[in-house]
């Protein structure tokens, strides 16, 4: 099974060895350069952007106390349901010209069109402040925990040592949580780099750009793999970053005995300057977007909710829910038969199939219609030679290529999950289970089954949030006349009909909110060490 | 005389690695029995034989006189009638306190259950905490509702694996008397597993010593310390030294130290080499004594000094001493051979 899901992920990379054709020396001396340019420009800007407000924020909220702290140690997680695609055209509708913010500021003027600079949002800086907003997020989440996993006794060493609470924390603790923290900003990255909606919408070119224009507006498949290829490169450095700062992050554990952290308390104009440093990303990536999408939803629903509408919903759940059900069985299959039969097979296959993460849903969909329409143009080939007979497409623009790119994509997320879940059912237990008489059928009923419901509804909540707010691949790969909300809201902010699309992404928003307030419900529980 | 287990010849290892080599031993119902010995001695593996977590290679087990184990053929555990208490208590993080213990009793009937339960919490003074979920206890007490729930379907034997090792080294002994007390009140057989042998004193009536996965001695921990078999035993459980000395009659060695006489016939010929194990309470401090040693290197433990003495021949023994007798490092104290029991091992 990890050989199936691995498969588009090989086909890809054997892409990079395959011999250049014209379009691509063509791509090679016009866009590639640009391709390459942009997307470096795009990950300094993020990678720097969500560094100052994830660390910031982190280090704000978990050793210092001023109003509303608690309140904004959860909510600073909330910019994490809006997908890049939505935040991105919610902001240029209300700041491009014709915009609520620039009519305003020209009729309280008096200003011409030509007479005042305003900053264009459809451009690089842009689609850099956008995914800054809805990706430090991650950089927020990560550093926070190493915060707060830092021994007390290193801070206050440092501070018997001569260092200040300041020079204290660039000294001691930012280079202890540093490893978390690249671990953030590389995750920040691979959403970058996965981005399609919001650099097509601001019409940027980068790879997942490239790869839509080769395949749908040139016809080259292999061009297209070609340039795919290149972006796994750029994703797998960032994996390896990624993976080889958190394995550096156990050497960072300091103590095994914490107490609760120090608390300094802001006073005055320092602790209105903390409370304004965690309004402002709270509020230009969530409440202000949020707010525009409901205004905008409230004067158009009466006309977008219909049937129609309806029908769309109801065949996004379906999917995102089939979707994430076959992958929390998968996943309980992979976790069991690693479990059970402790190969190194196993182990390695779930090794393999955790990578599919951090592979771009562009790069997802290409690797997986490559092979399944060679598969359909071989059974084509052979009924017709033999029975005279065409299949015509069996599998590719079917909804099972589409299930399989999910699964390549997703499945990681509900391993890792029902992993974390089974690991907490220790051997012993079962073997508790038995020496009581229990037989092993008996075991999973009665110890398994309720120690394992909410990791498993829980991994089958985060699959179907990510179904729900998918993309690139759905794009590709959905079967004709096949929409789901994400694709629709997509459709709509493209045709420029921005305020028709806010009640489906006003759905998806809301749908994305839920894996925020699980995150944010086991953060509140978390207490610093034992 | 029937025996409540019986495990004969047992051979058992892991892939081409054998672990366990020819164990027998045996219990009469009631008695408490314990595997002793190092880390990886195999004593963890004789445990998960009888309960049947491992197959064996070769040998027999048998439970109340019923083979569970023989070449080709293994009864699964949850059809052996054993109990089980774990390292780590192993109990379920989602079941009460009084849901855990009942939860091998799912073949009696509701009311019958009811009743054992509150028998068994009363046994093991939980009573108080039926309500509670196990992550709320301590570890003491997550042992105690361990041990209520391994015992509660009257298991044909307990096998307990480190059952202590998880708890702090002062409450240890206490705890293996406590659980010795209440196994006793039930009449229970069990084995125990341990690394530690003031454990396996504090509950055991029955010790097996092993070492490299053979059973090396089997006694009480009387016999143990006082007659080991061999050096594995005579070094692995308590402390002393091994002299050299010269047979000089059947019931007579010559040491460095002087002469010692035994009660039983010394297992070699009048003239030839063997070794002689001295335990620190053969040596007695005595300021009236002739001999005397170099005090080395002293350990005060409370109730007694031990003692690191250097005699004038270069020989270095230990020795207990009271502990009002508080001497200086380099200080030259009085000494005398009081050796009870003679130990000794051929030279090879």
């Amino acid at each position: 099974m990890a050989a199936l899901l691995s498969l588009p992920i090989f086909t890809i990379a054997s892409y990079l060895l395959y011999p250049s054709n014209e379009v691509w020396l063509h791509l090679r001396t016009t866009v590639l350069n640009e391709y390459l340019l942009n997307s470096a420009l795009m990950m300094l800007g993020v990678g720097v952007g969500t560094l100052i407000i994830g660390v910031g924020c982190a280090w704000l909220t978990s050793v210092c106390v001023f109003p509303g702290k608690k309140f904004f140690s959860w909510a600073l997680l909330m910019p994490l349901a809006f997908p890049g695609y939505i935040i991105a055209y919610t902001y240029t509708g209300m700041f491009d010209f014709a915009g609520p913010v620039q009519s305003w500021l020209r009729e309280l003027m008096g200003w011409g069109p030509r007479d005042y600079y305003f900053p264009e949002i459809r451009s690089l800086g842009g689609a850099v402040t956008m995914f800054t907003l809805v990706l430090y997020p991650y950089v927020y989440l990560l550093s926070r925990a190493a915060f707060l996993e830092q021994s007390v006794c290193v801070l206050e060493v440092s501070r018997t040592l001569g260092c200040s609470v300041w020079s204290g924390f660039y000294r001691v603790a930012l280079p202890l949580a540093r490893p978390a923290i690249v671990a953030g900003v590389s995750l920040a990255l691979m959403e970058t780099l996965a981005d399609y909606g919001t650099v097509s919408y601001f019409g940027l070119g980068v790879f997942t750009t490239g790869i839509f224009r080769t395949w749908f507006g040139l016809g080259d498949a292999a061009a297209a793999a070609k340039l795919a290829a290149i972006l796994l490169l750029f994703v797998f450095t960032l994996v390896i970053i990624e993976r080889w700062s958190r394995r550096r992050a156990q050497y960072h554990h300091t103590s095994n005995r914490y107490s609760s952290l120090p608390q300094y308390r802001l006073r005055g104009a320092r602790a209105w300057f903390a409370v304004a440093a965690c309004v402002l990303p709270l509020f230009l990536g969530f409440i202000l977007p949020a707010g525009q999408l409901a205004v905008w939803a409230l004067q158009t629903y009466q006309t977008m909710v219909d049937a129609s509408f309806l029908w769309l919903t109801l065949h996004s759940i379906l999917l995102a829910a089939s979707a994430a059900a076959l992958a929390v069985v998968l996943a309980l299959f992979l976790a069991y038969g690693k479990r059970v039969f402790a190969s190194k097979a196993v182990t390695a296959s779930i090794r393999v199939v955790a990578t599919g993460y951090a592979i771009p849903g562009t790069v997802v969909a290409v690797g997986v219609i490559i092979p399944l329409a060679w598969f359909d143009n071989q059974v084509d080939g052979y009924l017709r030679e033999h029975f005279d007979f065409s299949s015509g497409l069996l599998l590719s623009g079917s909804l099972f290529a589409l299930m399989f790119a999910y699964m390549v994509r997703f499945l990681a997320i509900s391993v890792q999950s029902v992993e974390s879940g089974l690991g907490k059912i220790r051997q012993s237990m079962d073997d508790a289970a038995r020496s009581l008489s229990y037989t092993p059928a008996q075991i999973l009923l009665r110890v398994h089954l309720p120690l394992m419901r909410a990791t498993v509804l829980t991994a089958f909540l985060i699959v179907f949030v990510d179904v729900m707010k998918e993309l690139p691949a759905t794009l590709i790969l959905r079967p004709f006349n096949f929409n789901t909300l994400a694709v629709r809201a997509f459709e709509l902010a493209g045709d420029e009909r921005l305020a028709d699309s806010s009640t489906a992404a006003l759905m998806i928003v809301a749908v994305g909110l839920v894996p925020v307030l699980l995150l944010s419900r086991s953060i509140s529980t978390a207490r610093a060490g034992s | 005389m029937t025996s409540q287990l019986q495990v004969d010849g047992l051979d058992a290892g892991y892939d081409d690695l054998q672990v366990l080599n020819r164990v027998s031993f045996s219990l009469k119902p009631g008695e408490i029995g314990c595997m002793l010995g190092p880390s990886g001695c195999g004593k963890t593996t004789v445990l998960r034989s009888i309960a049947g977590f491992e197959t064996a290679w070769h040998g027999r087990i048998l439970i109340d006189e019923v083979e569970v184990s023989t070449p080709g053929f293994s009864l699964p555990p949850e059809r052996r009638n054993i109990g089980m208490v774990f390292q780590d208590f192993a109990l379920f993080p989602h079941l009460k306190v009084e849901e855990n213990v009942r939860f091998g009793l799912h073949r009696l009937e509701r009311r019958e259950q009811q009743g054992r339960v509150q028998e068994m919490l009363a046994i093991v003074g939980m009573l108080a905490y039926a309500q509670a979920y196990p992550h709320q206890l301590s570890g003491g007490q997550q042992q105690r509702v361990a041990l209520a729930r391994a015992l509660a379907p009257r298991p044909s034997i307990l096998l307990l694996d480190e059952p202590f090792s998880n708890m702090d080294v002062d409450l240890r002994e206490q705890l293996a008397r406590e659980v010795r007390n209440i196994l006793k009140q039930e009449n229970n057989t069990a084995v125990l597993v341990t690394h530690d042998q003031n454990e396996a004193f504090a509950m055991a009536d029955q010790i097996c010593v092993m070492n490299e996965g053979s059973i090396m001695q089997q006694g009480s921990g009387y016999d143990l310390y006082h007659r080991p078999a061999n050096r594995f035993v005579a070094d692995f459980i308590g402390q002393g030294v091994i002299i050299p000395a010269t047979v000089e009659s059947p019931t007579a060695v010559k040491t460095e130290l002087g002469l010692i006489r035994s009660e039983d016939v010394i297992d070699a010929v009048p003239g030839s080499l063997v070794d002689v194990l001295i335990r620190p309470d053969d040596i007695v401090h005595d300021d009236d004594s002739p001999e005397s040693a170099i005090v080395v290197e002293k350990a005060f433990r409370g109730a007694d000094f031990l003692y690191f003495l250097r005699m004038d021949n270069g020989l270095e023994v230990l020795c207990f001493a009271p502990s009002h007798h508080d001497h200086k490092i380099n200080e030259r104290i009085g000494i005398r051979l009081n050796v009870d029991h003679l130990v000794t091992f051929s030279r090879n």
